[in-house]
């Protein structure tokens, strides 16, 4: 392939239009919300950018802290489980056939392309207290109790229906739905490349599977496993829509603070330093893993 | 090796894939302390065999026996046997000595013997020394030896290697084909190769088993291979050869005769046991061939025909000449147009400029120098 520092004409003239974009719609607005996270409230629409760490101070709050924190608790609990069921089954498409291997990426990229909200109110649909999984469970409950009558047993009382929804499970529920994605597509990518002659090695001098999992496969894949928990873990942190939707009271996470701060408590400052203290996080980990991958490539 | 029961005994093995059979029907002995060569060109069913008897392939029909045992329910980690793989395998993420002793530690080998058994390795293959360094700091053939310290270490039953030589330069190959024979008398543990590269299985091997579409083609030592080929396709695939299709006419117990169009009538002083005016094929080898200036045979040695008592005659121009500094090898037109590769040492250092393009010349091989081929 030609460099394209020998066209650098072209390469301005292809450049220009998506840096314009970028730098108009995207850099400027977001460094004049990083100035307005330093700044105070004058009236209804003005804010003086005074300069203040007013803001982040008030950010650092217990309150403010303790939302942040379980942030932190939903997201991590949401990217461990996604790491937990998304290894195996990108472990699964690997050794696939040729033939069945881009029917289940294709498995696993479909969510991707419907709507987010339509998902969660499909979602909603099932984890509602008269919903399909209540439904489900209801018929196998009374299927099993017409069994227990059969056999002479007394049955089991009426089937009460959970409460699926509205609470964090929900929330956690529906958060792993949308990332479990985010997980397995770098995941797979970094087995896919894995020797499997490594793992035949292994198994060869004596090795059970586990121990060829966890002695081999896992430390080779984990540049992988590193992308992929913080892919899932940086959106999980900041999601808005799922908790907003799916959760209860109690279960409000960050960015529906900062939505609050921005619209119905019409405080842009705190809202700004709010967002921004998610994006300061998020850059400390995408930091760590660079370091990570630098370490890992040294190594190869 | 006569009473002594066989290490693998491979019975009646198939292995198909969908339609296609790598491994067809299969049986073969392989002695204990045998340095086994499986040769055959790409796609034969050479590695397939070799992965069954390592257990990563499970065979269609037949039975795997390694020591006596079937090893029909037997995972590739509860075997006796140890596998040196093509790309080697070593792991990247451990060190050498790591590497080596990865084995003995899932076996739950102690600590302190697993560490002199790992050095003990490390001495065998030559990279005493090595211990602490990373996959990445290993030159290629390092990286080898670790793979066979890694195996040597588990002490297996049978060694198990796949083409182990092919990833080496030419100079490093010949070295390690001397080191591996040497390194396999040294331990006494049965060796079985995968190669498709000739040399490699003619220097190495105690016996060959050459394969073609997943059949054996034939099994025999290198010099029984190489001098007495079974059929066309051992005689063509290993090393180079002549061959020329032709009628058996005679055919008696100390002597023969071939009708070849190609290269006229070829005679053999032993019989060969064929059905008289069966299509044969008659291989000879280029090295087999003498070649000299017309006329000049006749005058040293005063034979008819212009060549030596006894030995086959023919006639040609020089249409081709390759020096590869040890020997020259010469593409020879005979005069029914039919073409014979000549290889001639370069004995001084001025042989080859004894014959040139466009050159015409006499052949004369010995009446045993010919093998025929009935298939």
């Amino acid at each position: 392939m030609e460099s394209w520092k020998n066209h650098k004409a072209l390469f301005a003239a292809i450049a220009t239009a998506p840096l314009t974009w970028l730098i108009l719609f995207f850099l400027l607005p977001l460094g004049i919300v990083w100035l307005y996270s330093f700044g105070t409230n004058q009236g209804l629409t003005q804010i003086d950018i005074s300069g203040t760490f007013a803001n982040y101070a008030r950010a650092l709050e217990p309150l403010y802290l303790g939302i942040l924190w379980k942030s932190v608790l939903v997201a991590g609990a949401t990217t461990i489980i996604c790491l937990v069921v998304g290894f195996p089954v990108a472990l699964a498409i690997v050794f696939a056939s040729d033939k069945w291997k881009p029917w289940l990426l294709l498995g696993i990229m479909l969510p991707f392309w419907t709507n987010l909200l339509i998902r969660t109110y499909a979602l909603m649909a099932v984890l509602r207290t008269e919903g399909y999984a209540n439904q489900t469970i209801g018929w196998l409950h009374d299927k099993f109790g017409w069994l227990m009558t059969l056999v002479g047993l007394p049955p089991p009382g009426a089937y009460e229906p959970m409460h699926l929804l509205y609470n964090n499970f929900a929330v956690i529920f529906g958060l792993v739905y949308v990332h479990l994605p985010f997980m397995v597509l770098p995941l797979y990518a970094a087995l896919d490349k894995l020797d499997k002659s490594l793992i035949e090695a292994s198994l060869d001098l004596g090795a059970g599977h586990l121990r060829t999992l966890l002695m081999i496969v896992a430390p080779l894949a984990a540049p992988g496993i590193i992308s992929g928990i913080i892919i899932t873990f940086v959106p999980a942190l900041g999601a808005y829509l799922t908790p907003d939707l799916l959760g209860g009271p109690d279960s409000q996470m960050i960015a529906n603070v900062i939505e609050r701060q921005f619209k119905r408590a019409n405080d842009w400052p705190f809202g700004a330093a709010l967002s921004f203290i998610l994006m300061y996080a998020t850059f400390i980990a995408i930091a760590f893993q660079a370091m990570k991958a630098r370490q890992a490539e040294a190594r190869q | 090796m006569e009473d002594k029961q066989p290490i693998i005994s491979i019975r009646n093995v198939s292995k198909r894939f969908g339609q296609v059979a790598a491994v067809d029907n299969v049986s073969l002995n392989i002695m204990p302390g045998e340095f086994f060569v499986l040769l055959g060109p790409s796609g034969c069913g050479k590695t397939t065999l070799l992965r069954m008897i390592a257990g990563f392939e499970i065979p269609t029909e037949g039975q795997i026996l390694i020591d006596g045992q079937d090893m029909a329910k037997v995972p590739p980690n509860k075997r006796p046997v140890n596998m040196v793989f093509q790309s080697y395998a070593v792991f990247p993420h451990m060190s050498v000595a790591d590497n080596v002793g990865y084995g003995l530690k899932i076996a739950g080998v102690g600590k302190a013997e697993r560490e002199s058994r790992v050095a003990e390795a490390l001495e065998l293959v030559k990279l005493d020394g090595f211990g602490t360094r990373k996959p990445n700091q290993l030159s290629g053939g390092q990286r080898q030896r670790v793979a066979l310290a890694r195996s040597l270490v588990m002490r297996p039953k049978v060694l198990l290697l796949d083409e182990p030589l092919s990833a080496l330069d030419a100079k490093l190959r010949a070295q390690m084909q001397f080191e591996l024979a040497d390194l396999q008398d040294h331990v006494g543990i049965t060796f079985i190769t995968v190669t498709h590269d000739q040399d490699e299985a003619l220097s190495m091997a105690g016996r060959i088993a050459v394969m073609n579409k997943g059949d054996i083609a034939q099994l025999a030592t290198p010099s029984d291979l190489y001098e007495f080929p079974a059929n066309r396709f051992v005689a063509d695939f290993v090393g180079s050869v002549n061959l020329f299709e032709g009628r058996l006419t005679l055919d008696e117990p100390d002597r023969a005769a071939v009708d070849c169009p190609g290269l006229g009538k070829v005679y053999l002083n032993h019989g060969v046991t064929g059905p008289h005016g069966a299509d044969v094929w008659v291989a000879i080898r280029p090295e087999k061939i003498y070649l000299h200036v017309p006329g000049a045979g006749k005058a040293i040695r005063g034979a008819a025909e212009d060549a030596p008592e006894g030995h086959n005659f023919a006639r040609g121009q020089i249409k081709g000449m390759s020096y590869l500094g040890d020997i020259t090898l010469y593409d020879i037109r005979l005069e029914t147009g039919a073409m014979l590769r000549v290889s001639r040492p370069n004995l001084s250092r001025r042989d080859q400029e004894d014959f040139t393009w466009d050159d015409r010349v006499s052949m004369h091989w010995r009446a045993d120098s010919a093998v025929v081929l009935l298939n």
